[in-house]
């Protein structure tokens, strides 16, 4: 049993047969030649079939894994059409008398340098591209045939390199996984894996010698690892999470797509919480129907500065465009108490919890607000964003962000720049804020109840401290009817409310949530479908 | 000639599709259209070199346009950054 690392590509698990891909050793013959315009002709003609190639790849990855990836065909195609690299090759031809191939494969390679030479580890990934091209013309202008490599039996494929030509061509049915030796995460080979869900590892120091076709292997993509001959133990082991991950997929697949609404037609939001721009993928994976608290923390934290507008803009429209017109409700800075970034100088407290921070921080340093909000509102230009304020207590702190808000407004108005106003809301997880729930509702145009600081602060337990674990007990009698009171008062304003604590996810409370007119639950993205499983079988 | 500055937006800057659009775009015009970035310049008809630029996102570029069709070739290119860049 042997097993080796590398980078994960997709999250799977598989277990089967390896086919081992070994590139044929391309010589290319440095030749003289009289005519160096024949050869030229020759060359056209071999980018004339190269490009048509390009073209039916192109049509196959749409059909296979959608326009979006497919696109790096395209751009091959361009890459074949660049006049820098077409100027160069013709160019060698002409002055050195030297075949089509050979300039091809020369000026490939000084393509190929330049991009591997660039300190950006995207553009790195791009030196593969133009090899990819460059090989293939060279097989045209040869009359080799191209090879594709196919086995009888679906195989985890092993190699040092895979071009996305390579991958696409293959036949899907026949592909358990991918391990590569070389490629980055940034490779579209690894995008294609993406796409096609299959297990890929790149970057696995594996000697292609020491292993042969046949051999057993298991390809884990969540802990991205390859175990080549595994022991029974972890054979049995690997079977059984598969058979897990299959009945995920099931779950997925009569479920995707699907409303979640219960037998008798009440509609619920199912909405995921995510901490960082990254998380999307996994928002999109598991079917969630928007975003329904997107911290912002992840753009304040780790660093030594505050982020610009610019910086924090790119971010959220990021992630509104993503989602492409579902709903994103972005949390402003919800800094302090167990998040802390030295730079806002935030002091020691006695308290944290009940401290200086999130809204607070806010409305007493306006300006950090005031280039969140510019950010936010700027970015709802481009989709369907809301924006959601922190451990709200009372109505004039409401009142003191509508008119900063207005204030930025006013700003961008003068300024010419873009902009939305977007939905706005508050998150309930104080007991004051359930107090005057009645008041509040009139004023802001949804509520999503935070259930984690509503319990510690109703029921006097510092979520911190271990040893008072038994007393913290979201299912208390006062929560319950505290979240009862809040729908109440939200649905007699009119206006909607959502659940994104922890208290959310539970399994056990979601018929109850429904019942009481919870209109939105918003839960780590892996419990979506679980949920909708509930909420439709009620 | 006309010229403009732009600000890149996007998370992976001038990365390939986005510079294959743009040679497109640019190959529509008869004017010469030339991107600069730390005294380099490119003409933007040319995909690879555009893409060695290594332009990322925050990088600020100077966009020069001269030729006959200039005006047309300018808001195109102009909106071509803003939408896509």
């Amino acid at each position: 049993m042997q097993k080796l690392s590398g980078k994960s590509v997709y999250k799977g698990i598989v277990l089967g047969p390896v086919l081992v891909l070994k590139k044929k050793e391309q010589t290319i013959k440095r030749v003289g030649t009289a005519d160096p315009e024949a050869e030229i002709k020759r060359l056209e003609k071999a980018v004339e079939l190269t490009a048509l190639q390009l073209q039916r790849l192109y049509e196959k990855a749409v059909g296979e894994v959608g326009e979006a990836s497919a696109a790096i065909f395209e751009v091959h195609r361009m890459m074949l059409e660049d006049e820098d690299y077409r100027n160069a090759i013709y160019n060698m031809i002409r002055t050195e008398t030297v075949n089509a191939e050979y300039a091809v494969a020369v000026t490939g390679d000084n393509f190929s340098e330049m991009f591997a030479d660039m300190d950006d580890e995207y553009m790195k990934a791009r030196a593969a591209d133009v090899k990819d091209i460059s090989n293939r013309l060279v097989c045209n202008l040869t009359g080799e045939e191209e090879t594709n490599p196919t086995s009888t039996e679906p195989s985890v494929i092993v190699a040092e390199d895979l071009s996305p030509s390579e991958t696409v061509q293959m036949d899907k049915e026949k592909i358990l996984g991918f391990v590569t030796v070389c490629g980055s995460t940034n490779s579209h080979t690894a995008i294609l894996a993406r796409m096609m869900n299959i297990p890929a590892l790149v970057g696995v120091p594996i000697d292609l010698d020491e292993i042969h076709t046949g051999m057993e292997a298991v390809v884990d993509g969540f802990r991205g690892e390859v175990i080549l001959e595994p022991s029974d133990e972890i054979r049995a082991r690997t079977e059984e999470r598969i058979r897990e991950e299959k009945e995920k997929t099931l779950l997925l697949q009569t479920l995707k797509g699907k409303e979640t609404v219960t037998s008798d037609g009440r509609n619920v939001h199912l909405y995921a919480n995510i901490g960082s721009a990254g998380d999307v993928g996994y928002v999109l994976e598991n079917d969630a129907e928007g975003i329904g608290l997107f911290r912002s923390e992840f753009l304040y934290l780790g660093r030594d500065d505050f982020p610009t507008e610019e910086e924090q803009f790119a971010a959220y429209r990021q992630v509104v465009q993503t989602m492409a017109g579902k709903k994103v409700i972005i949390r402003t800075l919800d800094i302090g108490a167990d998040k802390q970034a030295d730079y806002f100088n935030l002091g020691e407290e006695e308290n944290p919890a009940m401290g200086y921070r999130a809204i607070r921080i806010c409305l007493k340093q306006p300006e950090i607000f005031k280039t969140q909000l510019r950010a936010l509102l700027r970015a709802a230009a481009f989709g369907n964003l809301s924006v959601m304020y922190p451990m709200i207590t009372s109505v004039e702190e409401v009142e003191q962000i509508s008119s900063i808000v207005e204030e930025v407004q006013k700003e961008l108005e003068e300024q010419q720049t873009p902009y939305k106003m977007p939905e706005q809301g508050i998150m309930i997880e104080t007991p004051a804020a359930v107090m005057i729930s009645d008041e509040l509702a009139r004023r802001v145009d949804f509520f999503s109840i935070g259930t984690n600081d509503l319990t510690q602060y109703t029921l006097a337990v510092d979520r911190q401290n271990g040893r008072l674990d038994d007393f913290y007990n979201p299912h208390h009698g006062a929560i319950l009817k505290m979240i009862r009171m809040v729908v109440e008062n939200a649905h007699k304003a009119g206006k909607w409310v959502g659940i994104c604590g922890e208290l959310g996810a539970d399994t056990e409370l979601t018929e109850t949530f429904v019942n009481m007119g919870v209109d939105e639950l918003s839960v780590v993205p892996s419990v979506i479908l679980k949920l909708r499983k509930i909420i439709r079988e009620m | 000639m006309k010229k403009f500055e732009y600000v890149i937006r996007d998370e992976v800057g001038i990365h390939a599709r986005p510079a294959g659009m743009l040679a497109k775009e640019a190959k529509k015009y008869e004017s010469k259209i030339v991107i600069c970035r730390d005294g380099k310049k490119v003409e933007a008809t040319k995909l690879m070199a555009v893409m060695g630029l290594g332009v990322k996102c925050g990088n600020t570029v100077e966009v020069e346009v001269e030729g006959a069709d200039e005006d047309a070739a300018f808001e195109a290119v102009k909106a071509f950054f803003e939408t896509n860049l």
